[in-house]
């Protein structure tokens, strides 16, 4: 999902600490107690966390992009207003995430330098272009809606401050997707052209949707130890299922068709989709999909440019600080 | 010129009056006022709250959680600090 590049193997150093210590955080974890920043905890788990909740900031971060490409474009003042809250909630919970990453012991600034030096990874949705205003519409039905099915079980997840991040931001996210859908009712609804585009939309969005759930079971790396850990509750497949069953009866009264002409329904009700293109996924992943190029440089430059306002603000607050000191001594 | 890592605040916000304030997350700004307006866009972009506390996260000391036993535990055994530990006839009715 937001957190999809985690597919190195975790290196096992458990080894050298103790061993003792490990078995009771185990027991902790299996008690389903949390575990809070200052407790005590094996080095892997503090690892894959702050890898997993930063590639998860980095994505919130990201992700403002391709919807802000259309806010100057929405069609009315009403869904200006709502695209650009939805924006600046993207920002909320990137921050929020990276607070819930700092809580671990690496900075903000270096997990954002990180991110811009490319050595850390955000979803590879967002390396996907809007090119009308009805991609606007199904990443808030489908990405935000995929999103959710992810995050959700993240509410429960062993690390506190991460599961706390979450609740708040499935919360938010839930207006999100509502107003994808309501866009996508709306040009559904609309003229032959308005319902052409959303078609189109759902044609290039699906497949990558689908991906955003991660490699297939079989092949992921890193979902024992994060299952055991309970940060994962549910595996690639599983959750990639049931955001399957949701969608496909919403399609249906959006009366869209899902770009998979095969899909059959089982005996358990289940919507069966076709093999997904998984060449695809490493490419976008490696770097090479359709706007890695354009996000990594945006990224850049909004960093770049906004250097003199921290430099302001932080020459401001030390000058402030200095004055108190003087005042304090006369 | 290298900008020392902006510093980080624990936030804090009354819901509605007759509540206590309470946590609600962190953020990082330069100086209170900042961290104030940067709270408010952070935390409460839905009527969550009524007031906010911003308070250096250095200014807060924590107990060690290695030590919640002898922290803590002393209370556990003494059960008598709670009522239902003393008995009242039903008769008496409800004290």
């Amino acid at each position: 999902m937001y957190t999809q590049a985690l597919n190195t193997a975790e290196t096992d150093d458990r080894g050298l600490e103790d061993a003792v210590k490990a078995a009771q955080f185990q027991a902790r974890i299996d008690a389903e107690e949390r575990i809070e920043p200052n407790d005590w905890m094996p080095a892997a788990y503090r690892k894959t966390l702050t890898r997993q909740i930063s590639q998860h900031a980095h994505s919130e971060i990201v992700g403002m992009l391709p919807e802000g490409n259309w806010i100057t474009r929405a069609p009315s003042l009403r869904r200006k207003a709502a695209l650009l809250a939805k924006v600046q909630d993207e920002c909320g919970h990137g921050l929020y995430l990276y607070a819930a990453a700092e809580t671990l012991g690496t900075s903000r600034e270096e997990l954002v330098d990180a991110m811009l030096a490319g050595k850390a990874k955000y979803s590879s949705i967002f390396n996907y272009p809007t090119l009308t205003w009805a991609d606007i519409g199904t990443i808030g039905w489908l990405v935000d809606g995929a999103a959710i099915m992810n995050q959700i079980p993240l509410c429960r997840c062993s690390y506190g401050p991460y599961a706390r991040a979450m609740i708040r931001v499935c919360k938010e996210e839930s207006f999100h997707q509502r107003q994808g859908y309501e866009i996508m009712l709306t040009l559904c609804r609309g003229s032959d052209e308005q319902k052409a585009m959303a078609q189109d939309a759902l044609n290039r969005w699906w497949w990558p949707v689908l991906m955003m759930f991660g490699p297939p079971d079989a092949t992921s790396q890193h979902s024992d130890t994060s299952t055991k850990w309970k940060i994962k509750r549910f595996s690639n497949d599983e959750l990639r299922q049931k955001f399957v069953d949701a969608t496909v009866p919403q399609a249906q009264y959006l009366g869209l068709e899902i770009p998979d002409r095969g899909m059959t329904q089982d005996a358990e009700g289940h919507w069966c989709y076709s093999e997904i293109d998984w060449t695809e996924f490493k490419q976008v992943l490696a770097g090479n999909g359709p706007c890695n190029r354009d996000r990594m440089a945006a990224r850049r430059k909004s960093h770049d440019e906004g250097a003199w306002v921290r430099e302001a603000a932080a020459a401001y607050a030390a000058k402030r600080a200095q004055r108190q000191t003087a005042q304090a001594a006369e | 010129m290298a900008t020392p890592n902006t510093p980080l605040w624990e936030v804090f916000i009354r819901s509605r009056n007759g509540l206590a304030h309470k946590h609600v997350g962190s953020l990082h700004a330069s100086d209170t006022t900042m961290a104030l307006q940067a709270a408010r866009d952070i935390y409460t972009r839905r009527g969550e709250g009524l007031s906010i506390w911003v308070v250096p996260s250095t200014a807060i000391t924590a107990s060690d959680p290695a030590e919640k036993g002898m922290m803590f535990e002393p209370a556990e055994s003494k059960i008598y600090r709670h009522p239902t530990f003393y008995e009242v006839p039903e008769e008496v009715g409800h004290m």
